[in-house]
Parts: structure tokens; sequence; C-alpha cells
């Protein structure tokens, strides 16, 4: 047990021991300073002469929304238009079939979403073609999308009062060009060596022990799997996503995928701090994430690692945990770990089933992706808080008997209005569609059978966690739930759309206003924001806006089954 | 001054504050108020439930009694919020309206254009017109003198008895009405409209009629409203919820939950808070033309303050005689009284006491001033003095003056008088040169005095964050002395009214808000450029009508209350706000388990508290609920106290009671409430 312990242990500190330097790293890339990645410029600037554009150029607040949402319309065509012929375009060894229009929107807004809901399994579903072009392009698009919103954000924080914001596109390829490629390279070839798969050919036939012949779905595996986890994107090359032994080979690798997912949006709390050339904002941000964290995969290793009473109660060994859906070559304590990870961090990859979870941890799953701000995807996690920390900014500044102002800026009816409107908008979605479905299959149980695999608590559970990972952004499934029906894909689908874009919209409008205000210098009498007492505000302000909001909703789920089997 | 301590729940308020909150009720009264306005719709619904209930029994329901009980206790928080406001209300207007009695009827001598006097009553008067006073006789209105000179007892307004010189022409030409006029006889244009003066408005405001949220009231709203939106939310997604679980939820549970989740505390008390702060700037004397301008005092980060009158006592006093080399200073002691005995000046008057402390007798000297010529101070000689009949000519003033008059007379000026007026100037004081016959004589030390404990108040300024700048009339040199003694952070020496308004505007600039205070006409656009901006009553029409607050003790150092005033009204705001907030996580624990322990019972678990029944939690929590608010009305009223120790002190002792208090006192309250009411149920 401890040396499972120890292994997760191993894997947070390693994660954190390299967010701080990829943090300066990433601050300088994008203020523009000297770097060990400006050889890259020629390439970058190659790129914008081809699509005609001044990175130079500075854009508003509302330019950049305009150029964000415009390129993200353009994407969903293209995706659309690949996944609907793909059965006769090239790199298709298996001859797998082109898409049926409804599966293939559905595909195209989950991915366009950085959320990565799949409705179909990628062995059978999509031609190497697509993986490339549509899933792994996507995979990097969209995380360089949050990320160029999320320094919009950063410039906007400054001590200066202006309009122009930066360019979108700038920030948008060098995210690309000096982040994410050189990390995939990197991961993909760990994996690579570890036994992934990267290649172009078809399926391998091989006969087993047992004398069968059987054939094992292969591709450009390793590649796709980095940028899975490094975007926070989380849609896996296999239908069992990192459960599968091709897409997650052993121990290493397993580590490996989960320090990378938290790899951008870890050292992205440090890059504000360093950017803003306030690293103490940062240790304070980073630390109620951290303790959020915690308070999260506490429990959920804990539940893991005692096993179910239940299975003990029949006298079976509960000794290596609760291992149902989980696979021996991770262990329940890193099963653990990484559904925790995966969830307060808007990734969404699996490798375990979270349905076969004690009830608290799948509580804790579903609190991860509640608050959404807990590190976070990539960029967006920052906004989110973001959007928490305004109205702490707000209360608290009201108790010290000032005009609230959050570094310099005053906080006012409007930035209000929208944090206000941003918040709003996660329980609104997830308490709202749970309530649509429970209000669906209570009306007519016999008839939506098909949705449920365990009625009950637990049923509850499966129709809040599908909402929740929607809204969330996340993707992850708790499975058991029979999600390809017209009512699961259309009201995810328009969950999925809501929640990704007003996020982005509202902190970006709220940073463009305050950038626009007067710059009011700091007083003995001006509230700090990175002190560990306004740590402590942020925290409490989203354990009761998050958190609060959803106490009957789990009470109905999650706790009430805990209650009756413990 | 005695009234203002008084309790904060006199009877005659208390009855008339419950009259209006009935009167409040209004749906187009509450309307203004989100978070009370769903509190009324849900009483309403457990008002139809409950009359339903005597028509057609349901058991799912619950007894008819008991669900009248909860629709009795949603009223009381309805009539509550109302009280709370309602108490402030008629508390500021009280305090108002004792300022407005000392304006009785009184007959005014009016004068037209011709110079015919007729008698008029004072609520006649137009704005315009001229009156006349007499000594003896009470001013019918506010006006300005535009004649005359008079010594007037203004502590019916000021509570202050040392009468008071008002004048025309100069920054203190204006009079108030109800004060009494002492000696002299002025004439005085009437300056206001009947029901148009700085008090009537501020009753205005105080009742409602005219009152506007403040920018920050809005935000609060917003934020206020998107707590109510999220339990609106919780609360009807918690029907399918229950119809999954097979759990019904009684009607009157739902609309508790609900009550009970959204901010009602604070929703409540909002309105109340703001009155209140309005009504302690009244306390405090100062008349406020907004809300606004108070909740604005509270954000200031730089304070103009006047040097004289503020930081030092008055004027300057003579504090020590400084021949000059071979001079005899009993000599030098005589001449410098000869020549203040005729001057009127403070600073002349001070020389002679001086003088009487050091054994020179000015009795012994009048004689000698017999048919003397007496030289009055100029702008252009900067001098003054007298020239006996002797020939004998005396003279004091400024040391360059003097040094002029000696040097045209060919008389050496003396090193050590030059080294001894340096040194005196860089000490702060004022040098005053005397001569005979052009022959310099010495150096008379004038000083100021510093106002005892004004350092205590700028340190207390300085940990709020507050820059103070003094502002003064004297040289570089003496302003500097001044200000390190006194603890200011920067002055504006030999200051014009226009270095005023460029100080400011340059603050503004860097994103300061600023505040002064001001009486003459030529502060008026400094006043007004401010943010905020005190006038003193007994400064010109044009200054009061600039600023934004208009203090009625014409104290200097009013400024300093006003900001914590504002202060005070921000931080009631926030903490209640918090406290409303944090009850929410025991409200959680009384009633979620409530609804749901009987359908599954595993979910006791969740009744931490051990609560009675199902019904008792759900009526203990409403009823805490409802208990809260008139709870809290005294804070609400007094306001949370300021205290300079810095912002992350002042959040982390704020978060620790009103947060922290905020999570316990309602697991406290509710447990202690279920076990009354658990006798009962």
């Amino acid at each position: 047990m401890n040396t499972e312990l120890l292994g997760i242990a191993t894997i947070f500190l390693a994660t954190v021991a390299l967010a701080i330097p990829l943090g300066h790293y990433l601050a300088a890339m994008y203020r523009g300073d000297r770097t060990p990645t400006d050889f890259l410029a020629p390439l970058e600037r190659g790129l914008f002469r081809v699509a005609g554009i001044n990175p130079a150029k500075e854009m508003s607040w509302q330019q950049h929304l305009l150029a964000l949402l415009t390129i993200n319309l353009v994407w969903f065509f293209w995706a659309m238009l690949v996944l609907c012929t793909q059965g006769s375009l090239p790199l298709n060894p298996d001859g797998n079939a082109s898409m049926s229009p409804d599966l293939a929107f559905n595909t195209a807004i989950s991915f366009l979403v950085n959320c990565n809901l799949q409705h179909y399994s990628g062995e059978s579903g999509l031609t190497y073609l697509s993986q490339i072009v549509v899933i792994m392009f996507l995979q990097f698009v969209t995380a360089a999308t949050g990320l160029a919103a999320a320094v919009v954000v950063f410039n906007a924080l400054q001590n200066r009062s202006t309009e122009k914001l930066g360019n979108f596109y700038n920030y948008f390829v060098k995210s690309i060009t000096r982040l994410l490629l050189p990390l995939c390279v990197v991961i993909g070839v760990l994996l690579a060596f570890n036994g992934s798969p990267m290649t172009l050919h078809g399926k391998q036939q091989l006969v087993t022990l047992q004398g069968d012949s059987v054939a094992v779905s292969r591709g450009p595996v390793a590649a796709l799997v980095a940028i899975k986890e490094l975007g926070t994107n989380g849609g896996g090359f296999f239908g069992a996503n990192s459960a599968h032994p091709l897409e997650n080979p052993n121990y290493f690798t397993n580590a490996v995928e989960n320090v990378a997912l938290a790899l951008i949006p870890m050292p992205m709390v440090f890059a504000l701090g360093f950017y803003l050339k306030r690293p103490r904002l940062a240790y304070m941000i980073f630390g109620v994430m951290t303790i959020g964290f915690l308070a999260l995969l506490a429990p959920t290793v804990y539940y893991e690692l005692h096993g179910n009473p239940a299975i003990s109660s029949i006298g079976i060994s509960q000794s290596l945990g609760a291992l149902e859906g989980k696979e021996m070559r991770f262990g329940a304590a890193a099963s653990a770990y990484w559904s925790i990870t995966n969830t307060v961090i808007s990734c969404g990859s699996v490798n375990s089933m979270h349905d076969s979870f004690m009830p608290l941890s799948g509580m804790s799953q579903l609190l991860g992706m509640m608050t959404n701000a807990f590190y976070g995807g990539c960029g967006v996690g920052l906004l989110n808080f973001f959007a928490y920390l305004i109205i702490a900014v707000f209360i608290a500044g009201l108790m010290v008997g000032r005009t609230p102002e959050f570094l310099g800026k005053k906080i006012e009816a409007r930035e209000m209005k929208i944090a206000v409107i941003v918040t709003l908008l996660h329980p609104l979605l997830i308490l709202g569609g749970t309530a649509l479905a429970a209000h669906t299959y209570a009306g007519n149980p016999t008839e939506y059978a098909g949705w449920l695999a365990n009625p009950g608590f637990h049923g509850f559970s499966e129709l809040l966690y599908e909402f929740t990972s929607s809204s969330a952004n996340n993707g992850s499934g708790f499975e058991g739930l029979g999600d390809n029906t017209p009512f699961w894909n259309i009201s995810t689908g328009v969950v999925l759309l809501l929640s990704r874009f007003l996020p982005i919209i509202g902190p970006v409008a709220i940073a463009g206003l305050l950038a626009s205000k007067k710059y009011i210098p700091e007083s003995a009498g001006t509230l700090r924001a990175d002190t560990a007492t306004f740590g402590v505000m942020v925290l409490t302000v989203i354990i009761i806006v998050a958190a609060l909001a959803f106490f009957p909703a789990l009470a109905l789920g999650p706790l009430a089954e805990h209650f009756s089997l413990y | 001054m005695s009234s203002k301590e008084q309790s904060l729940f006199q009877p005659a308020l208390v009855s008339e504050a419950v009259k209006q909150a009935f009167v409040k009720l209004d749906p187009r009264v509450m309307f203004r108020n989100p978070v009370m306005f769903t509190v009324e719709i849900g009483t309403v619904v457990m008002l139809l439930v409950t009359l339903g209930l005597l028509v057609n029994p349901d058991a799912t329901q619950g007894s008819f009694g008991y669900n009248f009980t909860v629709f009795v206790v949603l009223f009381l928080t309805l009539l509550f919020a109302n009280f709370a406001e309602a108490i402030a209300e008629a508390r500021g207007k009280a305090q108002a309206e004792s300022l407005r009695k000392t304006r009785e009827e009184t007959p005014a001598r009016v004068i037209d254009e011709k110079g015919n006097i007729s008698s008029v009553s004072s609520s006649q008067l137009q704005k315009g017109q001229m009156f006349l006073v007499e000594a003896g006789e009470i001013i019918p209105t506010d006006g300005e003198i535009i004649e005359g000179l008079a010594t007037i007892d203004e502590s019916a307004i000021t509570g202050e008895s040392a009468p008071v010189i008002r004048e025309a022409g100069g920054d203190k030409s204006s009079v108030t009405g109800g004060t009494k006029v002492l000696s002299d006889r002025i004439k005085v244009v009437v300056t206001t409209a009947p029901g148009e003066s700085f008090l009537d408005k501020m009753i205005a405001l105080v009742e409602g009629a005219s009152r506007q949220k403040t920018p920050n009231e809005i935000a609060l709203t917003i934020l206020l409203a998107g707590f109510t939106l999220v339990f609106v939310l919780v609360c009807v997604t918690l029907q399918p919820f229950a119809e999954y679980s097979r759990t019904p939820i009684a009607i009157s549970a739902f609309i508790a939950l609900f009550v009970c989740l959204i901010p009602t505390t604070i929703g409540g008390l909002l309105s109340a808070i703001g009155i209140a702060g309005m009504d302690r700037a009244l306390r405090a004397n100062v008349i406020t033309k907004s809300g606004k301008a108070v909740e604005t005092a509270g954000d200031i980060d730089v304070l103009l303050l006047d040097k004289t009158g503020t930081i030092t006592i008055g004027n300057r006093k003579a504090t020590h005689f400084w021949p000059a080399p071979g001079v005899d200073e009993r000599q030098f002691i005589e001449f410098a009284t000869l020549s203040s005995l005729t001057d009127e000046t403070p600073e002349g008057k001070s020389i002679v006491e001086l003088a009487r402390e050091q054994q020179v007798s000015p009795e012994v000297l009048q004689p000698r001033l017999q048919g003397a010529e007496l030289i009055k101070f100029t702008a252009e000689t900067r001098s003054s003095g007298v020239t006996l009949t002797s020939g004998l000519r005396i003279r004091k003033g400024a040391s360059d003056a003097i040094r002029q008059l000696v040097n045209k007379a060919n008389q050496p000026f003396p090193q050590e008088t030059t080294q001894r007026v340096e040194t005196i100037a860089s000490n702060g004081g004022t040098p005053l040169v005397v001569s005979e016959n052009d022959r310099v004589l010495g150096v008379v030390e004038l000083q100021d005095i510093i106002k005892p404990g004004i350092q205590e108040r700028f340190e207390r300024l300085r940990n709020m964050g507050i820059k103070t700048v003094m502002v003064t009339g004297d040289n570089p040199l003496t302003a500097r002395f001044i200000a390190e003694k006194a603890g200011v952070d920067d002055f504006i020496a030999e200051a014009k009214p226009e270095d005023k308004m460029t100080y400011i505007r340059r603050e503004q600039q860097e994103g300061k808000l600023v505040a002064m205070m001001g009486d003459g006409t030529n502060d008026a656009p400094a006043l007004a450029q401010a943010d905020v901006g005190v006038a003193m009553n007994s400064g010109t029409q044009a200054a009061k009508e600039a600023g934004n607050m208009v203090d009625l003790d014409n104290d200097p150092t009013k400024l300093i209350e006003v900001v914590e005033i504002g202060k005070q009204l921000l931080m009631t705001r926030g903490t209640l706000t918090t406290f409303s907030i944090a009850n929410d996580v025991a409200k959680y624990f009384a009633i979620v388990p409530a609804l749901f322990m009987v359908a599954i019972p595993s979910l006791r678990a969740l009744n931490i508290m051990g609560l009675h029944s199902p019904q008792s939690a759900i009526l203990s929590a409403v009823i805490f609920n409802a208990l809260i608010i008139p709870a809290l009305v005294p804070l609400a009223l007094r306001g949370v106290a300021y205290k300079p120790i810095g912002a992350s002190a002042l959040l982390r002792r704020n978060l620790l009671v009103y947060g922290l208090g905020g999570v316990l006192v309602p697991f406290i309250g509710i447990k202690l409430i279920d076990l009354l009411v658990g006798v009962f149920v």
C-alpha cells in the first residue's frame, strides 16, 4: 500500500517540479522575450505570411473573441466534411465506413469544444486520416484556443489601462509551435518506446496461445495519446482510452500520461504570476487549487485502497483495494489519482471505469468537474478560476471597506454581471440537464430502462455524471449509461456548446473591461489578492458557489449510496 | 449634541417603523429588492397552500397547523426585513427633522429694490429676495450676507456655544436659518428656494423617494440576484430529482428550503445599511447630497487638508524674542511691544502677551503711544508699526521687507540676525524683524502650534492607506517643518487656489480618489473636482453648491470621520453578505436530510445536528432565518467597527468573525430552536 502511495506522490511532485520552470518559459514565450525556442520564429513567420496575418497588430477583447469564434466555426465545417467522407478518403487500411451525419455532428462538436465525449470506438469508427486531420488536429487547436484566451486575460491584467491586448493569432500559433508540438514529440517518443504503436499499417493478424486468430487494431497511437493528455482533451485512440494496453502499456507510461495532462494547466498558473510579475498571486492560486485537488484526492485514494465493504462481507480479500473496473498494472491508488486529476483538469481520459469506483470517490470526481477550476483545462481552467476570483474579490473588497478592486482595477456592476452569469451557467446546465433526464426517466422507467444499468442511487449518479462531464467539457463517462440515443446526443450536445464558449467569452470580456479602466496604485487600504487570507476567501467562494448548489443532488446520488453501503 | 447618543430603538420611531413595515409589503415597493420579492412570492404561495388545506386536507402536504406556521414565519421574515429598512429611514428622518425644527416660522424683514421694508413669513421667502436681521433676531432662512458683519450664535445647528463672526465678502459670508444674530446688523440675500435647502434634499434621500442605488449597491444586488437564481435552480430541479427517487416533497418544504438558502439576511438589511450610513454622517453633523458620496468617502486615497485650523490651532503665536547683537534685550522687547499694542492681529496680540510674561508691562508702555501715528500692514510694504510723536519710527515685518528699509538707509543688516531668521524659518516658525529708525533691533519668533493628537490621526489615516496632504500659504521651508512635525505625507506650500486644483487633477490622473474641505468661493472649482468635496456650512454658497457634502460644524478634521463612515458602510455590506451566505451551510444540513430522511433512511446520517423530526428541522431553519434579521438590525444601523489594521488583517478578522461565525452560529441557533420546537411538533 505504501508503494502505491509513494507512486502517486512521485507523480504529483514530478508534475509540480516540471510546472515551475515551464511556467517561467510560458511567461517569457508569450511576453515575446528571448527563449530557447526562438529558432522556430522563421516557421511562424512563414505561417503568418501564408495566412496574410500581421502578428504585431494588437486587438481589442472584442476582436480577440471574434477571431476565436470565427476559426472555431471553420474548424467545425472542416471536421464535418472529413468525418462524413472518410470512407472514401486515403489512409483507411481497415476499410472503416464514413460517419452518419448525426454522429459526425456529435463528434465534431465534442472535439471542437475540447470535451472529447466519444459516441464511437476509434478502432472501427474512424480512419487514420480522420484520427490525424480531425481528431489530432482539433486536439491541438482547441488546446491552443484556450491558451490564447488565457494569455489575453494575462495581458489585460497588467498595471496599465489599454484597449490593446496583443494578437490572438500570435498567441495561438506560438502555443502550438513552441509548446504543444515540442512537448508532444517528447511524450510521443516515450510512449512509442514503451510499446504504443506508431504506424499507418492496418490491423495486425496474430495467432494467440489458444490458437485463435485475431486482428489487433493499431495506428498512429503514440502521437495521438501525447496530445490527448497534453491538450487536456481526453479522447482516446481506442474505445477503452488509457485503460487499453496499447494506449497505456505500463505503470511508467501511466505516470508519463498522468504528468502530461497537468503539464499545461499547472504551469499556466505560474505563468500568470511571472507574466504579471506577481509570483505571489500565482502561489496563492496554485495553493487554492492544490488544496481543492488534495481534498478530493484524499477520500478517493482512501476508499479505493480500502475496497468495497459489501465484497469484504462475503469474505473476499480486498487487500489490493477496490479492483473492479481497474487495470492490475496500475493498481487502486494510481487509478484513483488518475481519475481525480482527469476530472479536476477537464481532460477526461480514463485508465479505469469510474462507474465502478466507491460512491464517495464518484462524488469526488463529480465535485472536481462541478468546481472545474482546480487547475482545470488548458487555459480555460484559469478562466473559470478567474470568474470565482472576481466574486471573491468583490465580497472581500467590501469587507475591508473599499470599493472592490482586483490588481488595481475596480470591479463594478458590469463585471459582476458577467461573472455571475458565468458561474450560474454551470449549475444551470448540470442541474437543468439532470432534472430533465430524471423527470423523463421517472415518468416511464420501463421505456427508458435501457438508459441505466443500475437504477436507484447509482443510476442517479450516472445521469448526474453525464451532464456534469459535458458541462465541464470533461468528456469522461461514468459508463453504465446507455448514452447513444437521440435524447443524450442532443441534450449533451447543447450543453457542450454553451459550456465551452460562454465561459471563455465571459472572463475575456471581464478582463477586457478591466483593462480599459484606470489603474489605481495599491495602498495600505487596498486588499491584496496574493495573501493566504484571500486564498481562503476564494476557496470559500468556490465551495459555496460551486459545490453547495449541488448538495441536494449529491445527497440523492453518491451520498445516499455511500450511507446505504457503510 | 446630547441627543445623538440616543438608543437605537426609540418607542416613537419603532411604532412608526412597524406601521411602515406593513405599508412596504406592497409588491410594487418590494420589487426593488429582488431577494425579498421572491420571499414575498413564496409567502403568497404558502398562504394559498394553507388556505387550500382548509378546504381540502392533503396528508402529503402536512397538517394545516404546520403549513400555517411556516406561512406565519415567512410573513414575519418579510416584516422584519421591511422593519429594518423602516427603522433606518425613521431614524434618519428624525435626525434631519430635529435639525429642520430649528427653522421655526419667523417673520423676516424683506427689503425690495426701492428699499421698502415689509414683513414676510420665513416660509414665504423666495430665492433672490433680501432681508435684514439685527442683534437678538433669528435668521429666517439660509442666505449669504451682502452687507455688514455680525456675531452669530450657531449653537442650534452645531452645538458649539462660542459665537462666530460672519461678514459680507470673503469666505465666511453664509448664514444658516435658525441661528441667532448676537450683535450688529446684516443684510442677507436668500440663496435657496423654500423646500430646496440641503437639509430638505437630505430628508428626501432618506425617505427613499429620490434614493438611488449606489454603484456598489447595484453590483451587490446583481450578486445577490445571482445567488437567488442559483437557489431557484436548486429548488426547481429538486422536484424531478425527488420524482426519480420516489421521495414526495411537500410544497412547504420546497419554499422553506428556498427562502432559507437565498441571502435573505443581507437582502433584508441592504437598504437599511445604506440609509444608516447617511444617518451616521448626519449624526456627525455632515449633510450628504447623495448616498454615493458617503460610499466614495470610504475609497478616498488622498486627503487635502488646510494647515490652519486642521493641523495647527488657529494662528501663530510669538514664542521668543531674539535681540540683535549689541541691543539690550529689555529695550528690544519694549519696542516690539510698542509696535504691537495697536496691532489687532492674533500675531500682534501674542507678542504683547509674551512681553507680559517676560515682565514688560504693556500698561506702562501704553502712554508713550499718545499721538503716535499708526502704520497699517499693507501687502506692498509687508510691515507695520508706529511713528511716535518723538519722531521715533518703529517697524515690524517680514525680514526681507525690513532688510529693504535698512538697506535704503545704508544701515547694516547684522549677520547674526540673518542667521536667526533662517533658523527660525527652517524650524517651521515665522520670523518678524523689528527695527527702530531703520536700525535692526532683533527678531520675534512666531510658531505654529500643532493640534494635540493630530499625529495619531494621521498615523491612523496612513494605516488606512490614505495619503494626507497639507495645504498652506507658508513658504516651503516652514511648510516642510510643520508637515514633518505633524506627520503628513506631503504638502503644498505657498498655495494658491489653483494649486489645489492642479494637485487634485494630478492625483486623479493616477487613478486616485481625492477628498478636500473648503469654504471659499475660490475653493469651489477644486471642491467640484474632488471626488469628495466637503464644504463648510460657514462657507460661501458657491462652495456649498460645488461640494457633495456640507459640514455643519465647520470642523476641518471632519473629513477623517467621513472617510471612516464610508468605510464602515461598505464593510457592513460585505460582512453581512458573507454572514448571510455562510449561513447556508448549516441550513443545508438542517433541511436536506429533513427532505429525504423518511423515504431514504440512510440519509439520516446527514442529520448531523440530530434535529428532532423533519418538520421541526424545517421550522427551526425558517425561524432562525427570520429571527437573524432583527437580531442583526443593530449591527446594520451602527455599522461594523472599522479598525485601521491593514486590509489583509481586516479581511482575516472579518472572515473569522462573520465567515466562520456565519457557519457556526446557525448550527447552534437551529439546534436550540429545534429543541424548543420539538416540544410542540
